[in-house]
């Protein structure tokens, strides 16, 4: 982009800065250097330069004044009391919390709007000073395709469609959503709004989305309803909290560490074997949890977890028995690669990826 | 100017980028009177020599109607920038939406997180910041983060890092369902992907460690300075937390609609649609006894295809525990 171009602009808002009266697009041509001779080519000239302005966030605004040298024609202007930053000073403790927060947001959307932000509260005299880290780096990833869109969509309240791909579904679909906002916790991104084909509140997260979002309305036509909370419609998963129950449990001495965290009353039974008292609220995911121990873990009780565990491994064998070839055949495919070793691989970082992280709901 | 400024450097290239920092170095230099060129580069992150373009263009506004004037007026004779006459441009630019949601989102964060001891400057500096933001303040309250720092052991670990001092950890490790003991010497403590994490030396493994805050099941600040070594680099974490070595063992799950979690919760190689919303990922570990857990935890939902000894690993592990309940 021109040198010539980043100085007329620059010489527009001085211009319209310094002005009370609105001024004519013909009286801003005549006052700004560096517009066309031709009339076409101005009036396609300051066009885009207007629209320059309002994304750089310079609040240009048109009207006229019966009074003014234009009388009723269409002008422009920019009022300082809405283009000026307030007044703002910061402590030297605030303004290393605020450095840090800064320094937060790691990919492109949030980051160059957090690092904008900073330029202008350092104009404004606050000095922050970039390496205090107050003994913790915290970074928060928006790698998801689709957070830009879905975020532009909240900012300026304008309904959303994207392609969704739930849990347990065979295929994807369309959905259209007003969104009310994007929230993430433990890491991961959902978008919270009115479902206008379910007509109800719906959550989808951001991961599953394939594709994608597409604006499906003007801005301005998405109304959050008063006394939304988008973050308790994220995170209260709104299913009845069943009551917690006790389970006993044997636990493979030296083994079943997880459980074992989490274990009352251990008791040594001898032959290797420990008993012991587990706390848990939801079958469903309690059972599958447990039958990741295999048989360092047994359950005695309640019969209903009992049940949920054997059927559990049941159901391991029912699809692991496979005819033998079809193993074969993606063992050999998978082997084709084996000697591929993956950009980066020397670092030595933790294995991170190995949580206890719950199967998701469907929703 | 730390990492989270790639994307603001890109922007800076552009005529708006470089009208954005034109507009804010002219009140930059009159908030503090005088600027040294090299203290203002580096604030903007650009060189001296662009930055001297940047004035020399800021000197040369000019306004024709209705009489010729130059507004701005400055110099930066013996490397000092003073501003002089700054007319209308003497404050800067108020804040975009994008640009106040994205610190008070951030801010908001950092309020969340227990045991960090700036709660109270976080709330001073939070109000100040809605203030000046005015409307642009509003749309922020749409975006939340919240992270999960581990309780009290972070604040503890904060400390520890502030004395300079080793701390024993009991650490239990997932993937092998295991219970750990080592001393570390810690280097910083980071928030990564929603979770707290301690970057350490780890004197048991005599390298440096990321160790999840909400794994630690005991801790003790020892009354031994710690000692990193001086060639100890941190990780890489923006690279991924988890990164797999060529010595791991590759996975392959068949996962049905009902397993696609996977994907989501699993740092995956690849991931391929397979059809009617099954997906067939290929996952990297060193240690393939998760992925046995991993499987068992999936019941019907999925399946390890290959390598084909796992695979028959797992289903060894159904049949035992099946015995234990009196099933063959």
């Amino acid at each position: 982009m021109s040198r010539r171009k980043t100085e007329r602009l620059l010489n527009l808002v001085v211009c319209l800065l310094a002005t009370r009266r609105y001024l004519t697009a013909e009286q801003i041509r005549r006052a700004v250097p560096g517009y066309p001779e031709s009339d076409d080519a101005f009036k396609r000239m300051f066009e885009r330069d207007k629209e320059e302005l309002r994304e750089l966030g310079v609040p240009l605004e048109v009207g006229s004044d019966q009074d003014g040298g234009g009388g009723d024609e269409i002008g422009y202007r920019i009022p300082p009391q809405a283009y000026e930053l307030p007044d703002i000073h910061l402590s030297p403790d605030e303004a290393a919390v605020l450095g840090l927060a800064a320094r937060v947001w790691q990919r492109a959307t949030m980051a160059e709007a957090a690092s904008g932000a900073l330029l202008k509260l350092r104009a404004a005299g606050v000095e922050t000073d970039a390496t205090t880290t107050l003994g913790i780096e915290p970074r928060v990833n928006t790698a998801d395709p689709s957070f830009p869109a879905l975020w532009e969509a909240v900012r300026d309240g304008r309904p959303v469609a994207f392609d969704y791909q739930g849990i347990g579904r065979t295929s994807v679909s369309r959905r259209h959503l007003e969104p009310w906002g994007v929230v993430s916790r433990r890491g991961r991104w959902y978008v919270v709004g009115h479902d206008r084909d379910r007509d109800e509140t719906r959550v989808f997260r951001l991961s599953r989305i394939t594709g994608a979002v597409a604006v499906d309305g003007r801005p301005g036509t998405v109304t959050v309803p008063d006394g939304v909370d988008v973050r308790r419609i994220a995170f209260d998963r709104g299913d009845r909290v069943a009551e917690p129950r006790p389970a006993t449990v044997r636990l493979r001495a030296g083994a079943a560490q997880g459980p074992r965290r989490w274990a009352r009353d251990v008791r040594d039974l001898g032959g290797g074997w420990d008993e012991a008292t587990l706390t848990f609220r939801d079958v469903d995911r309690f059972a599958p949890y447990l039958a990741r121990f295999a048989d360092d873990v047994v359950v005695l009780d309640p019969p209903d977890l009992r049940e949920a565990v054997i059927q559990q491994l049941k159901a391991v064998l029912s699809v692991s028995d496979v005819p033998a070839d079809a193993d074969a055949d993606t063992n050999a495919d998978t082997d084709r690669d084996t000697d591929t070793v993956p950009a980066g691989a020397a670092g030595a970082a933790g294995a991170a990826g190995t949580g206890t992280g719950m199967g998701a709901g469907g929703r | 100017m730390s990492g989270a400024t790639g994307g603001g450097k890109a922007a800076a290239t552009t005529s708006t980028g470089r009208l954005g920092r034109l507009l804010a170095l002219v009140p930059y230099v009159v908030s503090r009177d005088s600027v040294a060129l090299d203290q203002a580069a580096a604030a903007f992150g650009v060189s001296q020599k662009q930055l001297i373009d940047d004035l020399n263009l800021l000197w040369c506004v000019e306004l024709r109607a209705p009489d010729p004037y130059c507004p701005i007026d400055l110099s930066y004779e013996g490397g000092e920038i003073i501003v002089t006459e700054a007319e209308s441009i003497a404050r800067p630019l108020r804040l975009k939406v994008d640009e106040a949601s994205a610190l008070l989102v951030a801010l908001r964060m950092l309020a969340g997180i227990p045991g960090l001891q700036d709660r109270d400057a976080l709330s001073r500096v939070i109000a100040k910041l809605e203030t000046a933001a005015g409307a642009a303040a509003e749309v922020s309250s749409k975006v939340a983060v919240e992270v999960d720092a581990g309780g009290e052991t972070l604040g503890r670990l904060r400390h520890a890092i502030g004395a300079g001092r080793r701390v024993h950890l009991a650490y239990y490790v997932p993937a092998r369902d295991e219970n750990t003991e080592r001393d570390v010497d810690p280097m910083r403590l980071l928030m990564v992907e929603g979770n707290g994490y301690l970057e350490g030396w780890c004197r048991r493994a005599e390298a440096v460690r990321l160790f999840r805050l909400d794994r630690i099941t005991a801790l003790a600040v020892l009354d031994v300075p710690a000692e990193v070594p001086d060639g100890a680099e941190p990780i890489d974490v923006d690279a991924g937390l988890f990164r797999p070595s060529p010595g791991d063992e590759k996975v392959t799950f068949e996962l049905t609609p009902r397993g696609r979690w996977v994907a989501d919760y699993y740092p995956c190689e690849s991931v391929e649609e397979v059809g009617e919303g099954r997906l067939r990922v290929v996952l990297r570990t060193p240690d393939t006894r998760w992925v046995r857990g991993l499987a068992l935890r999936l019941g019907d939902q999925g399946r390890v295809v290959a390598p084909a000894w796992l695979a028959a690993g797992v289903r060894d592990d159904a049949v035992r525990a099946l015995a234990r309940y009196g099933m063959a």
